[in-house]
């Protein structure tokens, strides 16, 4: 132990170097682009933004989900000519029931169902009672499958919701199993990206019934929904869907040539284009209801076939909604409305006098332990205020590698692995002086000191370690800021005192071969 | 200044009888802890926005806040139970509102609008600081996850002493922190400092810390106990807390000075952290000597023996 090689000694001093370099671009404003050099980030709570943690409603992709197979089971059941009364759904037991017209159609409808096609049928379990019923459940795996996609459907749709509103640097992550995260520097209003995210923004194109007039019994297959600018007045909207807002390739704000109010125009893909033109030849004269989010935006009349594939809404829109409205319509729907749950923001201000604040701390506490160092442990403390300070580089180098957004509690991180770092080298030296006190000479005692010291010094960082990777992995948020800092603290605080402050203890003795140690 | 040191901690050869206190130590830790627990319940901790839910605007407005001003818009606009205060400088207002308690997650997104109108209403120009919404349904979910992380811990310490110790070590260890724990847990419900994550973190450092200080302190009644064979445990407790005393002075002694600049300077957010840092930092320190240590002489001496040959 009392021998270190030249290699060793350039390997110690190399890690140091590297970890001054990889520190180095946190002092520049803006790092060369030329160089993969990389800064801490820092956290919402130093650079002043906003954080939303949205929900995505399962119940709804779930009613989706019911909803379509009651179609498929009802066309299939037709398709075979069997007879079926009273489907229905039920949400909180992910079921549809139906019950059959006769015992004997039971084994041709289970052959039926049996036969649809794999992709459908593998999510549910079908069941028959014997009072003719036929119960479909919708297994718990199928369900977590098709949340799971939804998630990750609707965080690339959350992405580009966002980038177009062109928020620098956001970042959106999936928390959980139904959640979303949604962090915004530099915005400290968010409503406007709340309301965003808060719409579906599901477009359709549907035919109206011009029969139905009373809004309390609407006909099977017709829905009376608002208007979305007069939510008072009521359109029986047929609830078959001619074309898909889905279809679109593009959707852009403009001025509407004829009465110069602001509009949406929108192009159609080879399918949608096909689709909008057929339903236009055949209706027209009829309105045409275009629902977004089961509100009616507008239903003009057909004039005359539309076949090129664009049209255009208009509907008393400002211009803030109309590029808000073809945002939207580019980015797509979401599989099922977002729910705000939780929402911080702080503001530029607060974030700048955190960060001061903190680092005023850093330093005067700093500047504090290195003056203890010195005056307790002399040239020995000395040695440790060395190895503090190269901590304080590893642990922004490092940090700085990751990526780690550095938050106000990992701030406090920082410094307390600051103040535990000398830890180790105490132990150190208060063995050492143990040894001296034994009556052993020079050498041995920094050999026994050290030897004795390194086992003590494993237990307590260890248990450390143990406990705050525990947090990591079970903390949220600021604890988690925390955790990673004091994890890092850790291991940096081992490589400075084993390897850094006690070579240059050992270099110091190489090289003046004192009689007795100033302990 | 780089020869000898200029002062020593604890003199050389430092013999204080802490066994002796063992009892005073027990039993003021134990009253001070129960006090706590008592505490707790009543009148409990202040939650903060985190566990509690609800909405906190904090706001600058130009020139000194008009509070009945204020009160009045949020009257018009129908909020009540408005908790308002001014917070730090009197141009600086805090309001305060619990989660609604119907369909949390919109009626919160209405609110926390409303509220940011009604200040704007009352003071032109006034800045939004800060506004955090959190619904209740979050809330009690990161109060239960807080809690978990907390006791996940305190089962990570008790296992790996157990591990590299032995029973009777990581028992007393155990019970030491949850006495140092229901402590600071006292602290902060007298302190009223407001409960929240970066409190959780708070009380994780405490524990971390203080086991760190336990885990020093046993490991040279171990070593002891491998060397002499013959002296009485009491003694060689005695003897142990002495030898290391230097070094837990030391270590607490730089840990403070650390922390202290943030109680002191580290603005609302972190003061209170970091106070709640120092009283953990001074029970911790205490809880090793008079704690701990004695606690191990209550068990088996045989077994501590016997123990400590085989692992040898």
């Amino acid at each position: 132990m009392m021998y270190y090689s030249r290699k060793k000694l350039a390997l110690v001093i190399l890690t140091c170097f590297i970890g001054l370099l990889l520190c180095l671009p946190n002092f520049m404003s803006a790092p060369s682009p030329k160089i993969p050099w990389r800064q801490v980030h820092l956290g919402l709570d130093l650079r002043g933004g906003s954080y939303l943690l949205m929900q995505v409603d399962v119940n709804t992709i779930t009613k989706n989900r019911l909803q379509t197979l009651s179609d498929n089971i009802r066309q299939t059941l037709i398709s075979k000519n069997l007879g079926y009364k009273n489907i229905h759904s039920s949400l909180p037991n992910h079921t549809i029931t139906f019950t059959l017209r006769s015992p004997s159609e039971k084994e041709a409808v289970l052959k039926a169902l049996r036969e649809m096609p794999k992709a459908v049928m593998n999510e549910f379990n079908v069941s028959a009672d014997n009072n003719n019923q036929i119960i479909l459940t919708l297994s718990e795996e199928a369900m977590k499958q098709r949340a799971s996609e939804a998630i990750t459907q609707s965080i690339e749709i959350v992405r580009r919701r966002i980038d177009a509103t062109g928020a620098v640097d956001p970042s959106i992550t999936r928390q959980g199993d139904d959640r979303i995260v949604v962090q915004l520097p530099g915005i400290s209003d968010p409503n406007r990206i709340k309301q965003l995210l808060g719409t579906t923004a599901k477009m359709t194109f549907h035919l109206l019934d011009e029969t139905a007039t009373n809004p309390d019994f609407p006909p099977p297959g017709v829905t009376f929904l608002p208007m979305a600018d007069d939510p008072a007045r009521k359109l029986p909207v047929r609830d078959h869907i001619e074309v898909d807002g889905a279809e679109l390739t593009s959707a852009s704000a403009g001025m509407d040539q004829q009465n110069g109010e602001y509009a949406v125009n929108f192009q159609f893909d080879t399918a949608g284009a096909q689709a909008f033109a057929s339903v236009t030849r055949a209706n027209v004269g009829k309105p045409f209801a275009i629902v977004l989010d089961n509100k009616v935006i507008t239903a003009p009349v057909i004039n005359t076939p539309i076949t090129g594939g664009s049209g255009q809404i208009t509907g008393h829109f400002t211009p803030q909604q109309a590029t808000d409205l073809a945002l939207l319509l580019r980015a797509g729907a979401l599989p099922a409305p977002l729910k705000v749950m939780e929402e911080r923001t702080i503001g530029p201000s607060l974030g700048l006098d955190a960060i001061k604040a903190g680092g005023i701390s850093l330093a005067v506490g700093f500047a504090l332990v290195i003056v203890f160092m010195l005056v307790f442990y002399g040239r020995f403390g000395f040695y440790a205020d060395i190895a503090l300070f190269a901590n304080l580089i590893l642990m922004t180098a490092i940090l700085s590698l990751f990526q780690a957004t550095l938050t106000l509690p990992g701030m406090a991180g920082m410094l307390l692995t600051l103040g535990m770092a000398v830890d180790a080298n105490i132990l150190i030296n208060e063995r050492i002086r143990e040894e001296v006190r034994n009556g052993r000479n020079p050498l041995n005692a920094l050999q026994a000191g050290f030897d004795r010291a390194l086992s003590t010094i494993i237990d307590s960082n260890v248990t450390a370690f143990l406990s705050h990777v525990m947090l990591f992995i079970f903390g949220t948020g600021p604890v988690r800021g925390f955790a990673l800092t004091i994890t890092i603290g850790i291991v940096t605080t081992l490589f400075t005192t084993l390897c850094l402050s006690w070579m240059l203890i050992i270099r110091w003795y190489a090289v003046t071969r004192p009689k007795e140690l100033p302990i | 200044m780089l020869g000898r040191p200029l002062l020593h901690l604890v003199p050389n050869g430092t013999k204080i009888h802490f066994m002796r206190g063992r009892f005073i130590g027990l039993i003021t830790s134990a009253v001070l802890s129960i006090a706590s627990i008592i505490l707790f319940f009543h009148p409990g901790l202040t939650l903060g926005l985190d566990f509690r839910g609800g909405i906190v605007v904090e706001a600058q407005t130009q020139g000194p806040a008009d509070f009945t001003k204020i009160r009045q818009e949020l009257t018009q606009a129908h909020i009540s139970a408005a908790g308002l205060q001014q917070f730090g400088a009197n141009n600086s207002v805090l309001i305060r509102l619990d989660a609604p308690k119907e369909n949390n997650a919109e009626a919160t997104q209405t609110l926390i609008t409303d509220v940011k109108q009604a200040i704007l209403a009352a003071h032109d120009g006034t800045k939004i600081v800060r506004a955090d919404a959190v619904g209740a349904s979050v809330s009690s979910e990161l109060f239960r996850n807080g809690l978990l992380a907390l006791g996940l811990s305190l089962l990570m310490i008790m296992f790996y002493i157990w591990f590299r110790f032995e029973w009777e070590f990581a028992v007393s260890a155990i019970i030491t922190l949850v006495l140092d724990l229901t402590k600071a847990i006292g602290f902060l419900v007298i302190t009223r400092f407001e409960f929240d994550l970066v409190m959780v973190a708070a009380l994780l450092t405490i524990l971390g810390y203080s086991t760190n200080d336990k885990v020093v302190v046993y490991d040279r009644v171990r070593e002891n106990l491998r060397k002499y064979h013959s002296m009485p445990i009491r003694e060689l407790i005695d003897m142990s807390i002495n030898e290391t005393l230097s070094r837990t002075l030391a270590t607490s002694a730089t840990v403070f000075l650390a922390a202290l600049p943030l109680a002191l300077f580290g603005g609302a957010s972190l003061s209170g952290f970091a106070w709640v840092m120092l009283f953990g930092i001074v029970v911790g320190t205490s809880s090793s000597i008079f704690i701990a240590a004695p606690l191990l002489l209550f068990m088996e001496e045989g077994s501590l023996r016997r123990r400590a040959k085989k692992t040898q």
